[in-house]
């Protein structure tokens, strides 16, 4: 196998807060292969998005501190990078999409400044080039009228076409990797449906990686080829896309795919619903974080945190119970 | 579900004025909802699923008189509401509850929570002293509370037990009827079918009659039987939740279907595929003729000259689209060609 465009090793992240010290990662590994797409599943609190903030040094610090942990990127580790070096990976190599593109675009710049800025930063071209390259972008993420609409400004778009906007932005200086934390929560489903079509299509065209952060294993189905769940702020479980939905080992990724209804049920049922909320821990976990929550935990679970393992080829899961027999693995 | 009407809802019409100029003068109107009707019968849950700004909780609000209706009538059993003024729409407002997506704000954060459940029967003059605590404390218990939280604030609860005590105020007077705007969608995935369960034991236990407003249309599916689906402040369709996946009629049904991931690799994979172009007009300033016919690729003058009937088509089930209209029985081929061939991807 190649060498692999990513790797986070053994990450963990703290915040310090008014009602003590928040474990928010605590020790995960990642690999993201060239061209690959991976979603990285979970609730609110579940450290999704701080684990890649903290990959790019994104979090605030203080209040974050990156306790522990490695990011290879072709060679260096993006965590001892100095801010003026993983400015240069951010804006070029690494592109990044928000939740909310209105906050992430600049209000009194014009979106093509806002395009050509990172360009000539970056890719050292002149205005001009940049203005020209600019306008090619904006048509190829679907924007009628692309060459006109760069003097505009970004209240004069729709949601779905700032979200356009902010992929452009990120694409801009060619990077290899695409992150994408819940780009598509504050669009409408049919605004949606067009936006992860271009995803799918530039991946394509681009040759991309992308690591898409998100609560919605709908999206997901559609769109990964392997998936990380993430729960108290460790992996859970990591497989390929077909064999989660289809062969879901830990007991958390059961039930969140047994509480979705379907919109293809073809009758009703009830939902299979998880009792309890997801913690907020203020300690590193001793024990597994779901196991006050799962219905197969055994005595160990509450003792002992179980290590993500491998259960069989690509499947990882961190749990001592095999959910066949209710019984330690 | 029985086949009795609780509320009926005629030609409802709910326009806010545009106001400009020094004087204020009105310049135009958003059309928020713009011609609705539709019925719900006793013991029924209708589901109204759509897209931001199509109108879906400003029904929900015109239902409950919160706004006054520009046109139309609300028939609760045989009064209309929208001909009710004070104190007799008061003493209605009992039967009919609401439950509001942001359950934190619409709980006073400086009331106890046993005190907020009580209010309203302070108010109505149902309950009061040991009485009221009693059921209270029943109340709690039924949204799967215990008791002894009775004296603790909103902010102690996580979101979830937020949305149970919302619930337990709304069913205090025991409503007929209960507009639930969004119930789930500030929870967690994992805490939704908490609630969803909840709901729907609830509507068992007392034979309750649901309005669940709601943008996702899985949910909106799963706990209705039969479903509205609006656009731009008018209904495109309404029929009980099998038909609207096996059989859509109204283009933007179809699309708004195919644009609902399913969580499962496999069905996506082979799943027909119609993506709606384009985005929402303003309800400002919504086009002529059909509403939807911007986002429709195949419309044609048709379509833009004159505004399509809202008519039952297949007993039980209403759309407003000039493709499904008998009447223009030889265009429908001509569409339904057209549409198979340049739209489903």
């Amino acid at each position: 196998m190649a060498e692999p465009l990513l790797e986070i090793k053994d990450l963990a992240v703290q915040f310090d807060t008014d009602e003590g010290v928040v474990h928010a990662v605590n020790g995960v590994s990642l690999k993201i292969e060239e061209s690959e797409t991976v979603a990285i599943v979970g609730e609110s609190g579940s450290g999704k998005s701080v684990t890649m903030l903290s990959t790019l040094k994104l979090i605030p610090q203080p209040p974050g501190r990156i306790v522990a942990g490695s990011a290879n990127f072709f060679g260096r580790d993006l965590l001892n990078m100095e801010s003026s070096e993983i400015n240069q990976v951010r804006g070029s190599q690494i592109g990044m999409i928000f939740q909310d593109p209105l906050s992430s675009l600049n209000p009194v710049l014009s979106i093509g400044k806002q395009l050509t800025e990172s360009m000539v930063l970056h890719l050292k071209v002149s205005q001009e080039e940049a203005e020209h390259r600019s306008a090619e972008l904006l048509e190829m993420v679907g924007i009628p009228n692309a060459k006109d609409r760069l003097k505009d400004y970004p209240h004069q778009f729709s949601g779905g076409m700032r979200q356009r906007v902010m992929i452009a932005i990120a694409l801009s200086c060619n990077p290899q990797i695409l992150i994408a934390d819940e780009p598509t929560t504050a669009l409408d489903v049919t605004i949606q449906a067009q936006f992860v079509e271009l995803v799918k299509r530039l991946r394509e065209e681009l040759g991309l990686a992308i690591i898409w952060i998100t609560h919605d294993l709908g999206i997901v189905a559609n769109l990964a080829k392997r998936v990380v769940v993430m729960y108290g702020g460790l992996f859970v479980e990591e497989a390929p896309v077909k064999e989660l939905y289809a062969n879901p080992r830990h007991p958390y990724t059961i039930g969140l795919l047994k509480s979705l209804p379907r919109l293809d049920a073809k009758e009703h049922h009830r939902l299979l619903s998880i009792d309890g909320i997801p913690p907020v821990l203020y300690e590193t976990p001793k024990s597994c974080p779901f196991a006050p929550r799962c219905e197969y935990a055994v005595e160990r679970c509450r003792n002992e945190n179980p290590p993500l393992e491998t259960i069989a080829p690509n499947h990882k899961i961190a749990c001592w119970v095999n959910v066949d027999t209710g019984e330690e693995r | 579900m029985t086949e009795e009407i609780l509320l009926k809802v005629e030609n409802l019409k709910m326009h806010f004025p545009i106001l400009a100029g020094v004087f204020r003068r009105q310049v135009g109107a958003v059309k928020a909802v713009d011609g609705v009707s539709f019925n719900i019968h006793r013991g029924e849950t209708l589901g109204l699923v759509g897209e931001s700004g199509c109108g879906k909780s400003t029904t929900g609000r015109a239902i409950l008189q919160l706004y006054e209706p520009t046109a139309g009538s609300v028939y609760f059993g045989d009064v209309d509401l929208a001909a009710l003024r004070g104190e007799q729409m008061r003493r209605l407002r009992s039967e009919i509850q609401m439950i509001f997506q942001d359950a934190y704000s619409s709980l006073n954060p400086r009331m106890a929570i046993g005190e907020i459940i009580k209010e309203p029967m302070a108010i109505f003059k149902t309950a009061t002293g040991k009485e009221a605590d009693d059921r209270v404390d029943y109340l709690l218990e039924v949204v799967g509370l215990s008791k002894k939280y009775r004296d603790r604030f909103p902010h102690e609860f996580s979101g979830g037990q937020r949305q149970r005590i919302g619930i337990a105020r709304a069913l205090a007077l025991n409503p007929k009827l209960i507009v639930l705007d969004e119930p789930i969608s500030a929870l967690d995935v994992s805490v939704q079918a908490q609630v969803i369960n909840l709901l729907e034991d609830l509507q068992e236990q007392f034979g309750l009659t649901y309005l669940f407003i709601a943008h996702d249309l899985s949910v909106v599916r799963h706990i209705s039987d039969r479903v509205a689906v609006m656009y731009l402040g008018r209904f495109a369709e309404l029929t009980d939740k099998y038909s609207l996946y096996d059989r859509p009629l109204h283009p933007y049904t179809q699309g708004l279907l195919s644009a609902v991931p399913i969580p499962d690799p496999v069905v996506e994979e082979t799943r027909q595929r119609i993506i709606l172009e384009g985005d929402v007009p303003s309800p400002a300033n919504p086009p002529s003729g059909c509403n939807f016919r911007t986002r429709f690729p195949i419309a044609d003058t048709f379509c833009a000259e004159e505004q399509p009937e809202w008519r039952e088509v297949l007993p039980g089930h209403f759309v407003a689209c000039h493709a499904t209209d008998p009447s223009k029985i030889d265009k429908n081929a001509v569409w339904q060609e057209k549409y198979e061939k340049e739209v489903v991807a």
